[in-house]
């Protein structure tokens, strides 16, 4: 009797799993279908699960509207994505080692003023920064784009924590052999810590090609802008083509979903050893 | 050994070119954003030859109903989306954690809609699932359950639009805060488990109850913490669901979208934005603050 019960509770388990996990799949689909779909497949009264009629003409057609300049948009994105990667990387990685392993008498200091500007959530300084980069002559340009962004206090945090954790005889063995910090960083650290880089460095990729208000504010000339604000000038214009609109946002949804696929565990191990929850 | 001079100049060398970045691009803004607040500066990101208001522009943003309207759409919105995200989150947490087989693949279906952004979320539920009334897919479900063709995000009375923007963030936060808590779920130790069995609690609620939740506690703060500061941050979804050529509706407007158009949109009161911003900031903090006291975070876990 027991034994029923839990089995029957498990059963139930499975069937709600592999429902939700449908209905979270469904928008990826319906990204798909639309893309793919003929405007008419995509506006007509009776709306179906597949489309009449494929159309693979869509995924060069997008690429071709002089309104969606797509290809320009991604070329920007991917400039933007990899740079803000690169550099947030680099700096929160040598920031966070030199806070977790250099000692120096006003460390905690400069950690608060780190760990305070946690406390700001980015988007309310947006009309201050917006006033910076202004003033320095930087709209529309992919400085004033990308080096805002760079300074990261959640990938500091981030990687002094993990630096906290590491073992300290390799560093020591190193100080033997006579290196100092800055070599004993490049040569034994770096190699040594490469899940936590691709860790925060996903992370971080993925939140600079889904950046949508500072693209926005900054990006104002059409040469500027990012694949998420010319897919957003698309959806509140006047006239639209669906068509183009859906395929357009799968391309750019697609490079993400595959180096998130590739990269997920190294996320998930990141975010389970962060001590975000600690 | 290096003497604490040359380790001074070498904390410096790692950490100098952040916190020269993080004070540049943080903390200058928002001296600037103080003292551009004070001032009537319209079309100009420089006090100079604007004119002193003194706390005129806070005064102005107090008693502007829709500044005021908008904190409480930011309050409605948190209402809504902080427990939906957390037991949606912590349901999915429970589910995958006890699979034994697929556990792989149904945390990665979940997690997946974390790498979409909000600009292709909202055209897939604008364009496709809460279309207008003829086509999407929501009317057709509908439709075959005899229910009205409803506009969903032009109907104020009643206001369907927050189904609309609730679903969005819900799909694609929850995959993120679900491996938060699976990652919570991995430091119970299992001999809390057996000791329970022991003592003759039945699985299910009961051990849920007084071990699975109660042991969860750390990482349930964290997680209300960062809905509610994300719940803030609404700019992208509000934004690309709501506005359309003809411009942003008076409904359903959060904080951010507001000093977007306040300080970036027609008039360009760059003044009265920073006034807003330095509000929103002081608003966050004390909520911060209060929270943290309220959680007794920083206190040691006992």
């Amino acid at each position: 009797m027991h034994d029923a019960l839990t089995r029957a509770g498990r059963a139930l388990r499975v069937v709600v799993l592999i429902a939700l996990a449908l209905l979270f799949l469904i928008p990826f689909y319906l990204l798909v279908r639309n893309g793919l779909a003929t405007e008419r497949d995509i506006t007509a009264p009776g709306w179906t699960f597949f489309p009449h009629t494929l159309q693979w003409s869509n995924l060069t057609e997008v690429f071709r509207d002089p309104n969606l300049p797509l290809g320009r948009a991604l070329l920007n994105s991917i400039l933007i994505a990899v740079s803000t990667t690169a550099g947030t990387v680099l700096l929160a990685s040598l920031a966070g080692y030199g806070l977790a392993r250099i000692p120096y008498r006003r460390a905690n200091v400069v950690f608060y003023a780190v760990l305070g500007t946690l406390m700001v959530p980015a988007a309310v300084t947006f009309v201050p920064s917006f006033v910076l980069v202004s003033t320095l002559g930087w709209i529309s340009t992919l400085r004033g784009l990308v080096v805002p962004t760079l300074f990261s206090a959640f990938a500091c945090f981030i990687f002094r924590q993990y630096f906290l954790g590491f073992p300290k005889e390799l560093e020591d063995a190193a100080r033997v052999d006579g290196l100092g910090y800055w070599r004993t960083y490049w040569r034994i650290v770096v190699p040594n810590a490469r899940p936590v880089f691709a860790a925060v460095g996903t992370i971080v990729f993925i939140g600079a090609w889904n950046a949508f208000l500072w693209p926005l504010v900054i990006g104002q000339d059409q040469e500027a802008w990012t694949v998420q604000v010319a897919l957003s000038t698309f959806t509140t214009a006047q006239n639209l083509n669906l068509h183009e609109l859906f395929v357009a946002a799968a391309v750019s949804i697609a490079p993400l979903v595959v180096v998130f696929l590739l990269l997920q565990r190294y996320i998930v191990a990141g975010v389970e050893r962060s001590g975000i929850d600690d | 050994m290096l003497g604490p001079q040359r380790r001074n100049l070498w904390f410096w060398v790692f950490v100098g070119p952040f916190a020269i970045g993080l004070g540049l691009f943080t903390y200058v803004p928002l001296a600037w954003s103080v003292y551009l607040s004070f001032f009537d500066a319209h079309n100009t990101v420089s006090p100079a030859g604007s004119d002193f208001v003194g706390l005129g522009n806070y005064a102005t943003m107090l008693t502007d109903d829709a500044f005021l309207g908008s904190l409480g759409t930011f309050a409605l919105f948190t209402v809504f989306i902080v427990p939906a995200t957390y037991a949606l989150s912590l349901a999915l947490a429970l589910m995958v954690n006890r699979l034994r087989f697929a556990q792989a693949f149904f945390r990665s279906v979940f997690f997946l809609p974390t790498a979409c952004s909000y600009v292709v979320a909202a055209v897939i539920w604008k364009l496709s699932i809460f279309n207008g009334v003829r086509f999407g897919l929501a009317n057709t479900v509908l439709g075959w359950f005899g229910a009205d063709q409803t506009a969903w995000l032009s109907t104020t009375d009643p206001p369907w639009y927050w189904l609309v923007i609730v679903t969005v963030r819900l799909w694609l936060q929850a995959g993120f805060y679900m491996i938060l808590f699976l990652a919570g779920l991995q430091r119970i130790s299992p001999q809390l488990y057996e000791a329970a069995a022991v003592d003759g609690a039945r699985p299910g609620w009961q051990t849920f109850r007084h071990i699975t939740f109660p042991q969860l506690r750390a990482t349930s703060v964290a997680v209300v913490l960062l809905l509610v500061i994300n719940a803030f941050q609404g700019f992208d979804e509000f934004y690309n669901l709501l506005s359309d050529a003809r411009g942003y509706p008076p409904y359903a407007r959060p904080p951010l979208v507001y000093l977007y158009y306040t300080a970036l949109g027609r008039d360009q009161n760059l003044g009265l934005g920073s006034a807003g911003a330095v509000i929103l900031a002081l608003i966050i903090a004390v909520a911060t603050v209060v929270q943290a006291r309220w959680f007794g975070l920083g206190r040691k876990e006992e």
